[in-house]
């Protein structure tokens, strides 16, 4: 059943490690070719906090060492590369004895959580919602059904995030309006504390259900569309097979496939709207880290965060290539 | 482009209330977006600036029959922000769009005529980019180049806008090289640039100006995530620094909604126009669908 040639699989391959070596790759040139020369300023801004700052000459030290500043621009390139290959980030800037890779790694269960949810469930409600309104097509309830989702998939997640938060925080007082738990609370394995989180993620989970159910939807009705212009179709009708069972099994299920390729296009869509709804409500995920370091010009966080998630997105949208051929027999990429 | 023999199934009733169902959609998104520019542009000539300055008004004043909207803790009225905050969110739009939409129609244009290393080069690095975070390659960028004036803001967002238009010109201009116009253009000794912008080009101006529309809905959607950041343009107003300065004044616990709760209406309005605008002229270009509304 494997139908995946070595060249497909090799050229993927190639794809992938050229999108980490590109992100990777600018983010060491950029802040070599930004005005001002950055890296000299935050050294000497370093210097000169550094005898009143715990550990100041230590960051100083593991910069110079981590860039190598005294050597030239090839050698310091390959460090750099050997450095993001080990995934060493270096300290952060801002909250130096922590390392970068640490606070990611404390901010990722919460992103990761809650963008597999909302990824899985709106990727299960869009195509159901989509495959339906294809299926009852003309009928004025079905399309009255489908009209709100296709505005709303028009509004970036971060300013439904927002609207949200106007109606069912402030004005029905359903749900708080950021946060992980109840003020004061700290995070526990019980089953309370576990509520408590649920309630406190339901509002950026829903945001981005909310918001990316339509664009789901219209693309599987579209593609429903095509599939139920097919001759087999019309087969499968004339045999005088009950309805369902066409829809679910001869027109959903073909229809389901061309959507998975499009899942790796969105997750990176996803990625950068999720880090707006997390600032929104202050939920302490990546890209609420994200934020912070921003806040504080964190540029080693900052590249490490931006790079990590470069990485996910990449890393999905290839195990998607690849799975993608072993669920679709009509595709072949036994070279070309 | 709404041709009726493109769709044979289609009856003479039910084209005429495609139309109809088409043209409500245009129509209403048009309204909504000359509704906003009108707002932005007669707003300037009606309100003076006089009201946003720092301490103009009452600090964080709730809305009320003197400042209708309120104002924020530094004495500026919301109202008079976001009405001179308008402008400048249309023309990063603009800007970034504009750039995307002719670079990647080129580009496109070029790949699908002329197909090959070409057509592989330009096509693998539009889907790749396509699969990026952009917004997070952006941060990168903008966090280095610290304040930078919109026009600038709007050529870095510009570096991601291209690939959706290079992507659907392109698959455009596959399917119309074969066609007799082009093959006499090419028999009778037409150069290749001149049968590209000749020939394929205009037959391509509709699926250029959904493009067009849809990269400036993203442009816009990339720089209201720059600003919401605390990055980009810091100092001209835009509708998304004032949500930006809302949130990093923590407007939201503080319960000052009126702060950031009409921005974000009129975001939602803008995207919900250039949303219904691309709609209406994808349903317009697209026999398929155009046939599938028939059915």
């Amino acid at each position: 059943m494997t139908r995946i040639g070595a060249s497909y699989f090799v050229r993927r391959l190639l794809v992938f490690l050229f999108v980490i070596w590109a992100a990777a790759s600018l983010n060491f040139l950029v802040p070599r070719l930004a005005p001002g020369d950055p890296m000299a300023a935050t050294l000497a801004r370093m210097s000169m906090s550094g005898d009143r700052m715990e550990g100041g000459a230590e960051i100083i030290e593991s910069y110079r060492a981590r860039f190598g500043l005294d050597q030239s621009l090839g050698v310091q390139y390959l460090k750099y590369l050997g450095a993001v290959v080990r995934f060493d980030f270096g300290y952060s800037l801002a909250s130096f004895p922590a390392r970068v890779l640490e606070i990611i790694g404390r901010a990722l269960p919460w992103t990761v959580g809650l963008l597999l949810t909302t990824t899985i469930l709106s990727f299960g409600l869009g195509i159901l919602l989509g495959a339906f309104v294809a299926w009852r097509s003309g009928e004025t309830a079905v399309e009255i059904l489908a009209a709100p989702f296709v505005v709303l998939a028009a509004i970036p997640y971060y300013l439904l995030a927002l609207l949200l938060v106007y109606a069912l925080a402030f004005g029905l007082d359903l749900f708080p309006s950021g946060g992980t738990t109840r003020i004061g609370a700290s995070l526990e394995w019980t089953l309370p504390s576990m509520l408590d989180v649920l309630h406190h993620s339901l509002l950026p989970a829903l945001s981005i259900i909310l918001s990316s159910l339509g664009g789901r939807m219209i693309s599987m009705r579209s593609m429903m569309v095509r599939v139920m212009e097919s001759d087999y179709l019309t087969l499968a009708r004339a045999k005088g097979l009950p309805d369902r069972r066409v829809f679910l099994w001869y027109a959903a299920r073909n229809a389901i496939l061309p959507e998975i390729t499009t899942l790796g296009i969105s997750l990176g869509f996803v990625a950068s709207g999720a880090t707006l709804v997390e600032v929104v409500f202050s939920y302490p995920g990546i890209g609420y880290q994200l934020y912070r370091a921003i806040g504080n010009s964190d540029f080693n966080l900052i590249q490490g965060i931006t790079l990590i998630m470069v990485i996910s997105v990449a890393t999905a949208i290839l195990v998607l290539d690849l799975v993608y051929p072993r669920l679709d027999p009509r595709i072949t990429y036994t070279g070309k | 482009m709404a041709s009726t023999t493109l769709s044979p199934q289609a009856q003479p009733a039910e084209t005429t209330r495609r139309l109809a169902r088409v043209n409500w959609t245009l129509v209403l998104g048009t309204a909504l977006l000359l509704g906003i520019i009108a707002f932005g542009t007669i707003g300037r000539l009606l309100v003076s600036r006089e009201g946003m300055k720092l301490g103009a008004n009452d600090f964080a004043a709730p809305p009320g029959a003197q400042i209708p909207l309120g104002t924020d803790p530094a004495g500026r009225s919301v109202l008079v922000m976001m009405i001179y905050g308008t402008l400048p969110t249309l023309t990063i739009g603009l800007i970034a769009g504009g750039i995307g939409t002719i670079v990647g129609a080129s580009l496109g244009l070029v790949a699908g005529y002329y197909g090959g290393p070409i057509d592989t080069l330009v096509h693998s690095f539009a889907d790749i980019l396509l699969g990026v975070p952009s917004l997070l390659v952006l941060v990168v960028l903008a966090s280095y180049l610290g304040d930078m004036s919109i026009a600038t803001m709007s050529a870095i967002i510009a570096f991601f806008a291209w690939p959706w238009p290079a992507r659907s010109v392109r698959s455009q201009t596959l399917s119309m090289r074969e066609l007799a116009h082009v093959e006499m253009a090419k028999l009778s000794g037409c150069g290749d640039l001149e049968i590209i912008f000749r020939e394929l080009m205009p037959n391509l101006l509709p699926y250029i100006a959904t493009s067009f529309v849809r990269s400036v809905s993203g442009g816009i959607m990339a720089s209201v995530g720059l600003q919401m950041l605390g990055l980009g343009s810091l100092t001209l107003i835009t509708l998304a620094l004032m949500l930006s300065s809302a949130f990093s004044s923590a407007a939201l616990t503080r319960g000052l909604w009126w702060w950031w709760f009409p921005p974000t209406v009129v975001l939602t309005l803008l995207f919900v126009a250039l949303f219904l605008i691309t709609l209406s002229l994808d349903e317009a270009t697209n026999p398929r669908l155009k046939a599938a509304r028939a059915a």
